[in-house]
């Protein structure tokens, strides 16, 4: 049985107290909101893109610790990135938290600390809220659920 | 707010309700969960189910069980006369005036939607009124806005105090000329509140309005007379009072369910069938289409045996005890904040801290095998209410115990160490 420390590291704890890139981006060239119904929790996400590339992301909502720093973390780990990596990215980080025999990928970075979610099954949406609402943003919708 | 100490039922309970001997009969209490015994504080979600209970659902599988009201067998007949006993235990245990006035439902639920489909959308023009009060479940709003979509009727809402009670003279307002129906929470799962619900029924009634009081919150925790409070329709969950889920029961008064038309046509709910015409069953039979949870109504009927068993009153008190130690206990855990202090209060302590969302708090105690409920609670208006998203509930059943209470509150602090 896994640990709640390890769910709950020092890392996911310091960006729930202070989430990082906490802010609207206005203008922006992509937005759009998450609403997880099941629970409440709604995060908007901000993003300009220039080019292929992704200049900056914000995020601003109420949520729990996993889906407050999962949001923080992410706006961190895409700044630069291409939009094909954003998108790979992503999967990775959803493999990371529902597939365990999936091996690491390198390039998730910090995210990696979000891997204890995937043994807290009703969580998962939780650290995927603001990658869902990332993801309809860059598709141009306005709203993207976790259900 | 009165003590444990001074409250007169709470120290009755002590003698007279043994609650070591009542968790003997839920089996699931032995259980652990992640490594720890489970303290299952979710009752008002759904109640834990005693030994007889589950026992009667298997053997009524195992020994008895045949398709009711049709064959001239006699495990037909048998099952029919059983199944027909609830309707009579179900009857004495709301004190309805006859048998004839117990519908058997789905749940609460269902009877909320077939009051609402049979009874009151007949009745509806545009511009009238439907009165309910803030602190519902969803299932006794979503109903009536279904009806309101298709009718143009309006919903009205009696605003929620602050304490999470509501006041009688805000009800009295919203009262009109075009109030044609009121549908109101008797125990609120959110907060707790116990509204005043005879004097609600009461002031509707001068008007001519008759009243349905979800009752999924108050069966188990108090014993209830629909002639005393006089209420037109009552409807409560069979899973909430210790029996299975998929069951529950509508009240409605004899002068009303006889002049309503069905809510589901098929079988076993009319006289005749021709293509022709078809004449419908009398109540409650008329609203009872289909082969309904036969082993499920006869669990139903043993669960609230075994709670009359028990007493409700000495099930009330404790619950009281547990509720009034918990209030007190909670108080003090700094950062903390009690949601629904209202004065008339049933078993259910729901509440925010400001270092941890609800859901965090719900998975941290989850660990502790602490089972407690996280989230809106179906009831969203209530969260809109107090300006926040969620909360977390722990809601007593029966079954608990003070060091039960004292083990929420030791797994709590270590909320706030974790998010300090």
């Amino acid at each position: 049985m896994s640990e709640l420390s390890d769910l709950y590291q020092e890392v996911i704890l310091d960006h729930n107290r202070k989430p990082r890139n906490f802010r609207a981006i206005d203008p922006c060239s992509h937005d759009a909101a998450g609403y997880n119904p099941l629970c409440g929790d709604q995060v908007h996400v901000y993003v300009n893109v220039e080019g292929d590339r992704i200049k900056e992301v914000g995020f601003q909502g109420e949520g729990c610790a996993i889906s407050t720093a999962s949001a923080s973390i992410m706006t961190e780990s895409l700044e630069g990135k291409t939009l094909a990596e954003a998108e790979a990215l992503f999967q990775s980080f959803h493999a990371l938290l529902v597939d365990s025999s999936r091996p690491l990928d390198a390039n998730l970075g910090k995210l990696a600390v979000l891997a204890g979610v995937r043994d807290y099954p009703s969580r998962v949406k939780c650290a995927t809220l603001a990658w869902h609402a990332l993801h309809a943003a860059l598709e141009g919708e306005s709203e993207a659920s976790s259900e | 707010m009165t003590t444990a100490e001074t409250h007169p039922l709470a120290t009755e309970t002590a003698t007279r309700f043994d609650v070591d001997r009542v968790r003997e009969d839920f089996p699931i209490l032995n259980r652990q969960v992640h490594g720890k015994p489970l303290v299952y504080l979710d009752s008002a979600a759904s109640a834990q189910k005693p030994t007889v209970v589950i026992e009667a659902v298997a053997a009524c599988y195992r020994e008895d069980y045949a398709n009711i009201h049709r064959g001239v067998h006699m495990l037909s007949e048998h099952l029919t006369t059983q199944y027909e006993a609830v309707r009579e235990e179900v009857r004495s245990f709301l004190n309805a005036a006859s048998e004839k006035e117990i519908v058997f439902t789905r749940g609460a639920t269902e009877g909320v939607n077939l009051v609402a489909s049979s009874f009151v959308r007949p009745r509806l023009r545009a511009g009238d009124e439907i009165i309910v009060t803030g602190m519902e479940h969803h299932s006794n709003i979503v109903p009536w806005q279904m009806l309101g979509e298709e009718t143009g009727a309006v919903l009205k809402v009696v605003p929620v105090q602050d304490d999470g009670s509501i006041r009688l003279e805000d009800f009295e307002a919203l009262l009109s000329e075009r109030t044609r129906f009121v549908s109101v929470v008797h125990v609120s799962n959110a907060l707790g509140t116990i509204n005043p619900v005879r004097e609600m029924i009461a002031l509707a009634h001068e008007r001519d309005v008759p009243v349905l009081l979800d009752g999924a919150q108050a069966v188990p925790h108090m014993s209830v007379d629909v002639q005393a409070l006089d209420c037109d329709f009552y409807v409560f969950s069979g899973h909430k009072i210790y029996g299975p889920s998929g069951v529950g029961a509508l009240y409605g008064k004899s002068r009303w369910l006889k002049e309503m038309p069905p809510y589901h046509g098929g079988g076993d709910m009319i006289r005749s069938v021709s293509f022709e015409k078809t004449e419908y069953a009398d109540p409650p039979q008329r609203f009872e289409a289909g082969t309904p949870n036969i082993c499920g109504v006869i669990g139903m009927g043993v669960a609230i045996r075994y709670l009359r068993s028990l007493g409700l009153e000495a099930v009330a008190a404790h619950e009281h005890d547990l509720l009034v130690y918990a209030t007190e206990r909670l108080s003090q855990i700094p950062g903390l904040r009690l949601l629904g202090t209202a004065p008339e209060k049933a078993g259910v302590v729901s509440f925010i801290m400001d270092c941890a969302h609800p859901h965090d708090i719900g998975t941290i105690l989850d660990r502790s095998g602490i089972a407690i409920r996280a989230g809106h609670h179906c009831a969203q208006p209530v969260m809109q209410r107090f300006q926040v998203p969620a909360t977390a509930r722990a809601s007593f059943g029966l079954y608990n115990t003070r060091a039960e209470v004292d083990k929420l509150v030791e797994a709590l602090e270590k909320v706030r160490k974790l998010f300090a």
